[in-house]
């Protein structure tokens, strides 16, 4: 995947030599130094980018366009339309993927209360916190019943304490679903939590440079993050993405000095 | 806001009201000559008003100026909002034309409007087209603001949920731009009711400015103040309306 730019200089090559087969139902986190095209290769899949060269096929038929049907996508920010109230919310993700169902109520409030926000369903999202957004609006992503989930950092912009709880709450809210997910992160403990395998990527321009499993069922409690299997597999983790975050820091570094 | 409080301050505003008429009332009682020909006594301006009700004077000027404002302010909200959202459409088009509407908006058209005399005559027509053209400037304006401020965010999660393009103007365009817009349309609003009102004292024949211009001209003091009363009057009442209008739709 290569961007272009203003002039051939600040073209960008965000994404080189990526080969990656993920099973139906596997939970995929990729793992990466911020820059290194993770996010890119995730628009990628969900067919909002289109790639320089290469192929995406879900269920053997290539991407080239989002496939809302197949595909739901959760962003890093909330994305609720702040203008309709959270239930309006889960009817036009229904609507808009041409899903117009007499039940669209029962099943919108199902998704809430799988995440405990039932009682939420007529706020409007300024009326919520942003944990209760993101909260929601995974919910939504959840709701919509396709095959594939591709996360954004969903939980980036929360606090500590949030993320571990939705972290569990996702890991138990999946394990019924069989769903296939693709989970962007910069955390190494949240990584291990959620996923299946781990794809580390390395500075940019991002290619796979290791493919770790995580051998532990779902769902998942916080006991296994005070495991040694747990300690072990997130220091051999940072072990891998060490070099790679120093390489990015230096890469800036470079850029900065450039630019002066 | 409690109840009390509420009739505390109704209470000092009906005062201060009060208070101004009654130093009015005072004031052309002390009977010095140039305030009893600026400022006539409050009864004399009550018994104009009735006067101008009764013959019918007051109906007919404010037909024309009313028919007036609506047909300025309909051409003004029609084209403002057609020329914005094209323009809005795409980036091109907004660095291109933004800085000269802005510019044409900042420039006072007060001093074109013999121009507007000249090109529609001195009837009703070159009122309409002089607020016509001063209220589709902040529509416009606002109108490109709105919808090239939706946030990209809520376009790219349509275009991930399979919105079709009708559907992301339906409900993520319209409504994201709804408040700059419903603000265009309040500014031009008003900036109509003045254009309308101010061409008709400069040149006119009929209208609710011009009699009061010429009540000015021919020093009937009594009359001038009971024109600008029922002016005021007028101007309440479409602000009212104004606000009516938008509590309704911001609901919606």
């Amino acid at each position: 995947m290569e961007f272009p730019g203003r002039d051939p200089s600040q073209r960008v090559l965000a994404l080189d030599d990526v080969s990656l087969d993920i099973r139906k139902g596997e939970f995929v986190c990729l793992l990466g130094p911020s820059g290194c095209g993770k996010s890119t290769l995730l628009n990628i899949i969900g067919g909002m980018l289109t790639q320089t060269s290469g192929t995406v096929t879900v269920n053997g038929a290539p991407v080239t366009s989002p496939r809302p049907n197949e595909i739901a996508y959760v962003f890093q920010e909330s994305t609720l339309f702040p203008w309709f109230t959270v239930l309006e919310n889960f009817r036009l993700a229904l609507k808009f993927r041409g899903i117009e169902e007499a039940n669209w109520r029962d099943r919108a409030m199902q998704s809430l209360t799988a995440v405990g926000m039932e009682q939420f369903a007529s706020h409007y999202p300024k009326q919520l916190s942003v944990g209760m957004k993101q909260r929601i609006n995974l919910a939504r992503g959840i709701c919509v019943g396709s095959e594939v989930l591709l996360l954004d950092e969903p939980f980036a912009a929360l606090d500590e304490q949030t993320r571990m709880v939705l972290g569990e709450d996702l890991s138990i809210l999946l394990a019924r679903r069989g769903k296939t997910i693709v989970f962007v992160t910069h955390s190494l403990a949240e990584a291990v939590f959620l996923a299946d395998r781990i794809i580390v990527m390395t500075a940019r321009p991002g290619k796979m440079k290791a493919s770790i499993a995580v051998p532990e069922p779902h769902p998942r409690s916080p006991d296994f993050m005070l495991t040694d299997s747990f300690q072990d597999i997130r220091k051999e983790l940072y072990g891998l993405l060490r070099d790679e975050i120093r390489q990015t820091v230096a890469a800036m570094r470079v850029a900065r000095d450039a630019q002066a | 806001m409690v109840a009390q409080d509420k009739l505390v301050i109704r209470t000092i505003q009906f005062g201060i009201l009060a208070a101004l008429l009654g130093a009015w009332y005072l004031a052309t009682r002390s009977g010095a000559a140039p305030l009893k020909l600026f400022l006539p006594a409050p009864e004399l301006v009550w018994r104009e008003i009735g006067v101008l009700v009764r013959s019918g004077q007051l109906w007919s000027s404010l037909y024309v100026t009313l028919t007036s404002i609506a047909q300025a302010y309909v051409i003004a909200v029609v084209a403002g909002i057609a020329v914005g959202f094209v323009i809005a459409r795409s980036r091109t088009l907004v660095h291109m034309f933004e800085p000269v509407l802005s510019g044409m908006f900042a420039v006072p058209l007060t001093m074109f409007f013999p121009l507007f005399v000249l090109f529609f005559g001195i009837g009703p027509d070159s009122k309409v087209a002089y607020g016509a053209t001063y209220a589709f400037f902040p529509i416009a304006l606002n109108t490109i603001a709105a919808f090239s401020n939706v946030d990209e965010l809520y376009l790219r999660a349509s275009r991930s949920m399979g919105a079709s393009t009708w559907q992301q103007f339906r409900y993520v365009y319209m409504p994201g731009a709804l408040p700059v817009t419903l603000t265009g349309l309040r500014i031009g609003f008003f900036i109509c009711i003045a254009s309308v009102l101010g061409g008709e004292t400069l040149a006119a024949t009929a209208g609710v400015g011009r009699a009061t211009a010429l009540a000015a001209e021919l020093m009937e003091t009594a009359k001038l103040y009971a024109w600008i009363s029922f002016v005021v009057c007028m101007s309440v009442m479409l602000n009212l309306l104004a606000l009516a209008v938008e509590t309704r739709s911001e609901r919606e």
